[in-house]
């Protein structure tokens, strides 16, 4: 007799039993022991046909193949710049994905990224041990000048983009700043000081809220309360890609996080 | 034979008043405070991050690292130094070792997991109040967990056996007193910690143990019940 003991968006902590019984199979973030499907991390539970599967809730984030970030230039060596990506590991961005400019044999690399410099990449490998490399090769890669980096849990950042990317661009057209929201959990931000400030208030509000329903409405209503504009929403979600190139990285990550968090 | 009663007239198989709270240092990737009547213990866990110095990297597998600190004035009026002691180096090693056969750290090569443990009021079990705070911390870090852990004093005062013991119990003086420290891991039902002090019997030491995975169960619930309220807020409960 096998028996699904947790309803689906249940939280369950690591060790308690989520199904028993061999008709249910473990997903990501569950194990299985003798008959039982235990949690094997803090998380939501997602019940996917015959799989459950656990949705984090919390943690650092962990890198993975093709997601877009934004890295800080921590180290520059013979072969490229090495980077921050927010996560317990640092990436690789070689010469090669660095830049197509041809540069020469002991050139000065601080003219392409220098110390100090954020950067939208993107990830093109990351193996067993944890070495990660990154491209600058791609749509909407670029040395980010200027604005505000602030950090957010990698978790709310599907929350942030919306669906469609429909949550970053209306806060885009409410302020006019550029943004652009790396699946690593740091948000860069750019346009008046103000503006900057709002765009950092609504993603924390985003953050703070993004469990409960009707999200998308209640931030159109605090950006038209702090803005004192209304705001075309079905026109924000044909506006068209900003040069900060959030657009087609913020499509791709809704596409690919998808409904799993179901709101 | 005197040991009739206990000094705060809780029952021998109660705990003191326990209290558990996840999410209390807002900066930190995983944090918890549990007490046990007036022990109070606080987990911050920060990783997994880069390790550093680099020799202690382990390509195989990520390292836990614990630390036990008494705030100098958590204790009875006499200032605790500041710093490492004897004492906290040892309690820092057992709780990292009660604590690793739950995680599983596979998934971060050469990365730490830090937890720091402080303690800004202490009376009798410090240690395990610090295991019960850790192992909520690491479960609030989204940690690649098997199950939680929690722990318990159990002991021996004069022909009784008690759990939770206070500190006037530990220095009780009209007889023979054991504290031994405890923790399991509740889904197995495994024990992780086992420590003595004191005088016991095998079958003392036999029953305590049993009457201490008993007090583990209900810790469990209270830790339980602690991670869910953090994430269970308001609303349509997700």
């Amino acid at each position: 007799m096998s028996k699904l003991l947790v309803k689906e968006k249940e939280i369950v902590v690591p060790g308690e039993v989520l199904a028993e019984g061999m008709d249910n199979l473990p997903g990501i973030g569950t194990y299985r022991q003798g008959e039982e499907i235990l949690a094997g991390r803090l998380g939501l539970t997602y019940i996917d046909g015959r799989t459950i599967k656990l949705i984090p809730l919390s943690g650092k984030y962990a890198p993975k193949r093709n997601d877009t970030i934004i890295c800080k230039v921590i180290d520059i060596n013979f072969s490229g710049w090495r980077v921050d990506t927010n996560s317990a590991y640092s990436a690789m961005l070689s010469m090669k994905d660095g830049t197509s400019a041809y540069i020469q044999k002991g050139a000065d690399l601080t003219q392409y990224y220098a110390l100090g410099d954020y950067v939208v990449a993107k990830i093109v490998n990351v193996t067993s041990q944890k070495l990660i490399d990154v491209t600058m090769k791609g749509p909407g890669l670029h040395k980010l000048k200027g604005g505000r980096i602030i950090q957010v849990s990698c978790h709310k950042v599907p929350r942030i983009i919306g669906k469609q990317g429909s949550m970053v661009s209306m806060i885009k057209q409410a302020t006019g700043c550029r943004v652009s929201v790396g699946q690593n959990g740091l948000v860069w931000i750019q346009g008046e000081p103000d503006k900057e400030l709002l765009v950092e208030n609504t993603i924390r509000k985003i953050e703070e809220e993004s469990h409960l329903a009707g999200l998308t409405d209640r931030i159109q209503k605090f950006l038209e309360k702090e803005t004192g504009a209304k705001l075309d929403v079905s026109k924000s979600s044909q506006a068209p890609p900003s040069p900060a190139g959030g657009r087609p990285k913020s499509y791709a990550a809704s596409v690919r996080q998808g409904d799993n968090h179901g709101l | 034979m005197v040991y009739k009663k206990r000094k705060d007239g809780r029952k021998f198989d109660e705990a003191r008043k326990i209290e558990a709270k996840v999410g209390v240092v807002k900066r930190a990737d995983g944090s918890a405070s549990f007490r046990f009547g007036n022990t109070w213990a606080v987990a911050a866990v920060y990783g997994p991050r880069e390790l550093y110095p680099r020799f202690l990297q382990d390509p195989s597998k990520g390292l836990l690292r614990c630390n036990y600190n008494m705030m100098p004035f958590s204790s009875r009026g006499e200032r605790v130094r500041p710093g490492g002691s004897r004492r906290s180096k040892e309690i820092s090693m057992v709780t990292q070792k009660a604590l690793l056969p739950v995680l599983n750290l596979d998934e971060y090569p050469n990365a730490v997991v830090d937890v720091f443990i402080e303690l800004p009021e202490t009376e009798a079990g410090s240690r395990t109040a610090g295991i019960n705070a850790a192992s909520m911390a690491l479960a609030d870090a989204g940690l690649l967990m098997k199950d939680l852990v929690s722990s318990v004093s159990v002991g021996r005062v004069d022909d009784k056996i008690v759990v939770d013991l206070d500190y006037a119990e530990e220095s009780y003086d009209d007889g023979p007193v054991a504290d031994i420290p405890i923790a399991i891991l509740p889904k197995s039902g495994n024990v992780s910690l086992l420590q003595m002090d004191g005088l016991v019997s095998k079958d003392q030491l036999k029953e305590a143990v049993e009457l201490g995975k008993k007090a583990c169960a209900k810790i469990y619930e209270i830790q339980k019940k602690a991670l869910k309220e953090k994430y269970n807020v308001k609303g349509d409960g997700q």
